[in-house]
């Protein structure tokens, strides 16, 4: 319980600056011509606009990448049949695989151990009699388990290729499938299943919430810390203008780097781009709306540029990175970490961005998501003007 | 009687957290045609009154009319110059000026005239299309003035815009200003500086947050008047003879000026050599007071003259060696001079002041001589160790005081305390004694447990001082040691020095503050990177009669503008 009869305790301020003037546009336009003069002067703001989307992009696309490519592997073939030889073959000519072929485990034991190979793939003895029988003998896979991603990989794609292989095998012996169950795997929009893509959109996020938020929370913190802040509160200024002179300029500048990562995606990295441009305008502007908001809210509260960045990245960058499901799938994490995931703004934007990319304008999908991110973006903004007044305490 | 256009009545200011009022029963007005000057060290208050009339705090008591309403009405007659200017420094001269012309709406076919009119005052015409970062501090203060006043006000809010700038500078802002008055502007000027306040028609005096006096200037200086006496002619040394007057129930305050001392009584002045204990030869003579010893006299009289720091420390003896030395000392970066050969010689037991203008160049010399910056040319050495060769050692036969005060404001006094003892390399019984005298000396028994930071400048100072005496230094380097403090702890603050000095230490010193350059034996005058003139400070102001033969008794301002004018002039010849 907090003590009613601390007499030291200052009355709550209740009084508060009130603006008189009326909502000007010259003043606004003056400001943001401002702005933009002091944007094009900052070196920074090219080297984030500009050369930070594109060292990006070289990370998610060329970097970053979560497929394995071809796996070295040992093939321990101790059987001569016919069946087993044809497996054989089948891991030879995969394009996952580059084989190291040995007649026993001894042989390529060494080069398990050394991780010159990931995995051991032995077609044992007695292979080829079992597939005469009709039942499709196990084959034994060896990984190396200090390496668990290279490990589980190697083991679904060894296992994946035999399973396809002996699937081929029964339909080429006329054999009838009986009660055995086949899967056909398709993968839809992604056909290679390259990461890099959902990588490369990804990062079109990322650089919104760059330039949105940390890039704006520090201008703002800049014009507190130099005094101009006091000074332009000294003239007929409003509040709302000096915000709005701020938003504008920087929502430029993000459509602008966003437009130079598209380009740079479709002819760089290949992403396909089934939608619209239209779409994707509308889906960024919707996002800017929260992510400037947020940088805004921070600086208003802040006031400091060191605190503002390290505001801006643990509220804006973190998250976008790590709990979008551009990196990570949602759907693979922790409930409690789903459940926070909903109210990270840039969990609605990716699954549209990579529809709009990968799948083409499914404006039923981007209908839900747009309006949730206008909705944080209104929350944030009504915030910031509520916090931002005309006070220097 | 101008029109009054701010009046503040029974004004109270408390910062939400704070144990005191920043503002307490203030009552003030501002007439138009005059300056009304806003007077105080730092932390008095004055910034927070000044952003109250510029609506931009909100008052916790009183009543606060501006420009005929609450605060906030009529903004577009209200003109307003922060602490820093307020310019955006990637913005050109025109540019900032075009900005502020559109903030506060002045029509378009007015902008013209307008630009003509304040680039032709400021003289900035010249620097149209220079960025504001790339400002001199004096035409940065005069570009800020000039967006203060792009729509001409009624009223005029100067928040210290003479602070760091250096006296040519200050004496043309004035005259700009007084200019301003004529025309019929109401202006309120705060500043720290006292001989500026004597110039106003009306002062303010504020002194932690109350209001010590208000009137006409000489009002004050009238509660003195005969109570201030010089004394020249004695023998011996000038510091030992200021330490016994100071010690003397009668005296309540007293400053060094060259080979003079100058007194300040309680009662009227005694004018007999006899009285005061002096030598055959001295002279006592009655002189003029001044605002600031009115100020001192409203605040209970300066420091007593003896310094327990002073008692405590070793005798440093020296020999007939050289402290600090620098032989043809040049710092360039890139293809800027920003000091070009400086040469001067300190013997043991002197206090050398570097003296000129924000940016001229002292601070690059003195950051060379204790090692922080590695000269392009020429070579320094600190108790007889080259800086070049022997850098630690230079290094630790000094103690260094920052103009910020570089304590670590989050750590507590006693912290703070035992992080210097240990950086100097005090073994553990060296740093207990050495802790606890310090504790001792500046009285800081009471607040060991408060984070430094919260403390109030004037403890800033002693704490810092504290700290950088604590391995008891040959060598001082004070780096604007009080700058922005009010004048009992500058006093007290230079009580300490004059005692080290006596007890051999040598210290080197930078100010701005030309009163502050009587303390030093020698003085360099440092301008636009180079040495102009050498000597002591009376020499230097002799010289300056020889070149600007109008000065009668000059102080050592006046000094040094005639010296920094003459220089230019040559300058002008020889191009």
């Amino acid at each position: 319980m907090k003590e009613q009869t601390e007499a030291s305790v200052p009355p709550p301020q209740t009084k508060r600056i009130v603006d008189r003037e009326k909502f000007d546009v010259r003043r606004l336009s003056a400001m943001s011509r401002k702005e933009v003069l002091q944007v094009s002067r900052d070196p920074s703001t090219y080297i984030i606009a500009f050369v930070l989307p594109l060292i990006l992009l070289l990370l998610f696309g060329y970097g970053l990448n979560l497929d394995t490519g071809t796996t070295r592997i040992g093939l321990v073939v101790q059987d001569d049949s016919e069946a087993a030889q044809s497996l054989a073959a089948a891991y030879h000519n995969s394009d996952w695989f580059e084989v190291e072929q040995a007649r026993s485990v001894a042989e390529i034991e060494d080069d398990l151990v050394s991780g010159d190979i990931f995995a051991m793939v032995v077609i044992p003895q007695g292979f080829g009699e079992g597939v005469l029988r009709g039942n499709a003998p196990p084959i034994q896979i060896v990984t190396d388990g200090s390496q668990p991603n290279n490990a589980t990989f190697a083991t679904g794609y060894a296992e994946g290729l035999r399973a396809n292989w002996a699937a081929g095998r029964g339909l080429e012996a006329g054999q009838p499938d009986g009660g055995n169950v086949r899967v056909a795997t398709r993968y839809w929009f992604n056909p290679e299943l390259k990461s890099r893509y959902s990588l490369v959109i990804g990062s079109i996020a990322i650089v919104m919430v760059i330039i949105g938020t940390l890039q704006t929370s520090l201008v703002i913190a800049r014009e507190w810390e130099r005094g101009t802040m006091e000074a332009m509160m000294a003239t007929p200024m409003l509040m709302s203008e000096f915000l709005i002179s701020k938003i504008v300029p920087y929502f430029v500048l993000s459509l602008i780097s966003i437009a130079l990562c598209t380009v740079l995606a479709v002819t760089v990295f290949g992403v396909p781009f089934r939608g619209s441009i239209l779409a994707l305008f509308v889906i960024s502007c919707a996002f800017l709306l929260p992510a400037l908001g947020l940088g805004l809210l921070i600086s208003a509260v802040t006031k400091n540029q060191f605190v503002a960045s390290q505001a801006g990245l643990l509220s804006g960058f973190l998250p976008t990175l790590l709990l979008s499901g551009f990196l990570y799938e949602i759907s693979s994490m922790p409930l409690p970490i789903q459940a926070i995931t909903y109210v990270i703004p840039a969990r609605y934007l990716v699954p549209s961005l990579q529809t709009v990319f990968m799948a083409g304008d499914v404006w039923s999908l981007f209908l839900p998501n747009i309006a949730a991110l206008v909705g944080f973006g209104v929350l944030l903004l009504f915030l910031t003007f509520r916090v931002n007044r005309r006070s220097l305490m | 009687m101008g029109e009054t256009v701010a009046s503040i009545r029974d004004l109270t200011m408390r910062f939400g957290g704070a144990e005191d009022d920043a503002l307490k029963g203030i009552d003030l007005a501002v007439e138009t045609g005059q300056i009304t000057g806003l007077v105080g060290p730092d932390g008095a208050g004055k910034t927070t009154l000044i952003r109250i009339l510029a609506n931009l705090l909100p008052p916790t008591e009183g009543s606060v009319v501006v420009l005929g309403g609450e605060p906030g009405t009529n903004r577009f007659d209200l003109g307003y110059m922060p602490q820093r200017f307020g310019l955006y420094e990637d913005l050109s001269v025109i540019e900032n000026l075009t900005l502020y012309a559109r903030m506060r709406g002045l029509p378009q076919s007015e902008w013209d005239a307008a630009f003509t009119r304040l680039l032709d005052f400021t003289d900035l015409a010249r620097f149209k299309s220079r960025l504001g970062g790339k400002l001199s501090g004096g035409m940065k203060q005069k570009l800020g003035l000039a967006c203060a006043l792009v729509r001409t006000p009624k009223l005029l809010l100067l928040d210290e815009p003479s602070v760091g700038v250096d006296p040519v500078s200050r004496r043309e802002l004035w005259a700009m200003v007084e200019q301003l008055v004529d025309e019929g502007i109401g202006v309120l000027w705060s500043t720290a500086y006292l001989d500026e306040a004597e110039q106003c028609e009306v002062v303010y005096l504020l002194n932690k947050g109350e209001l010590l006096f208000a009137g006409n200037p000489s009002n004050l200086t009238d509660e003195v008047a005969g109570r201030v006496a010089v004394v020249t002619g004695f023998e011996g040394r000038r510091r030992e003879l200021l330490t016994r007057m100071l010690d003397r129930d009668d005296v309540i305050d007293g400053t060094l000026q060259g080979r003079s001392i100058r007194l300040l009584f309680d009662r009227p002045a005694a004018n007999d050599a006899v009285v005061l204990d002096l030598d055959d030869g001295s002279q006592v003579e009655p002189a003029r007071p001044r605002f600031e010893d009115g100020f001192i006299n409203r605040l209970g009289g300066g420091p007593d003259g003896t310094s327990e720091l002073a008692r405590r420390y070793r005798m440093i003896d020296g020999g007939d060696g050289c402290a600090i030395e620098a032989k043809g000392l040049t710092k360039r970066f890139g293809d800027f001079t920003a000091a070009d050969n400086m040469d001067f010689a300190i013997p043991y037991g002197k206090i050398y002041g570097l003296l000129g203008p924000n940016g001229a160049g002292k601070s690059t010399t003195f950051k060379m001589l204790c090692g922080l910056l590695t000269p392009t040319e020429g070579s320094g050495a600190v108790a007889g160790h080259d800086l070049r060769t022997a850098g630690p050692e230079a290094r630790r036969s000094l103690g260094y005081m920052a103009q910020k005060f570089s304590l670590y404001g989050d750590l507590s006094v006693r912290q703070n305390l035992n992080f210097f003892a240990g950086a100097y390399g005090l073994s553990r019984g060296e740093a207990r004694n050495a802790i606890d005298s310090t504790i001792e000396v500046f009285d800081l028994g009471g607040d060991l447990n408060r984070s430094a930071g919260e403390m109030p400048l004037g403890y800033k100072q002693r704490l810092s001082l504290a700290c950088a005496v604590m391995h008891q230094p040959p060598v001082l380097f004070l780096d604007e040691p009080t700058s922005g403090v009010d004048p009992v702890a500058r006093r007290e603050f230079w009580t300490h020095i004059n005692g080290l000095v006596e007890k051999g230490a040598t210290v080197l010193v930078t100010t701005h503050f030309m009163e502050e350059a009587e303390y030093c034996d020698d003085i360099s005058l440092i301008y636009r990177s180079q040495l102009i003139a050498q000597g002591t400070p009376d020499e230097l102001k002799r010289r300056a009669q020889v070149v600007a033969p109008r000065l009668q008794a000059p102080t050592m301002e006046d000094a040094f503008i005639a010296l920094v004018e003459d220089r230019d002039a040559a300058v002008e010849k020889a191009a």
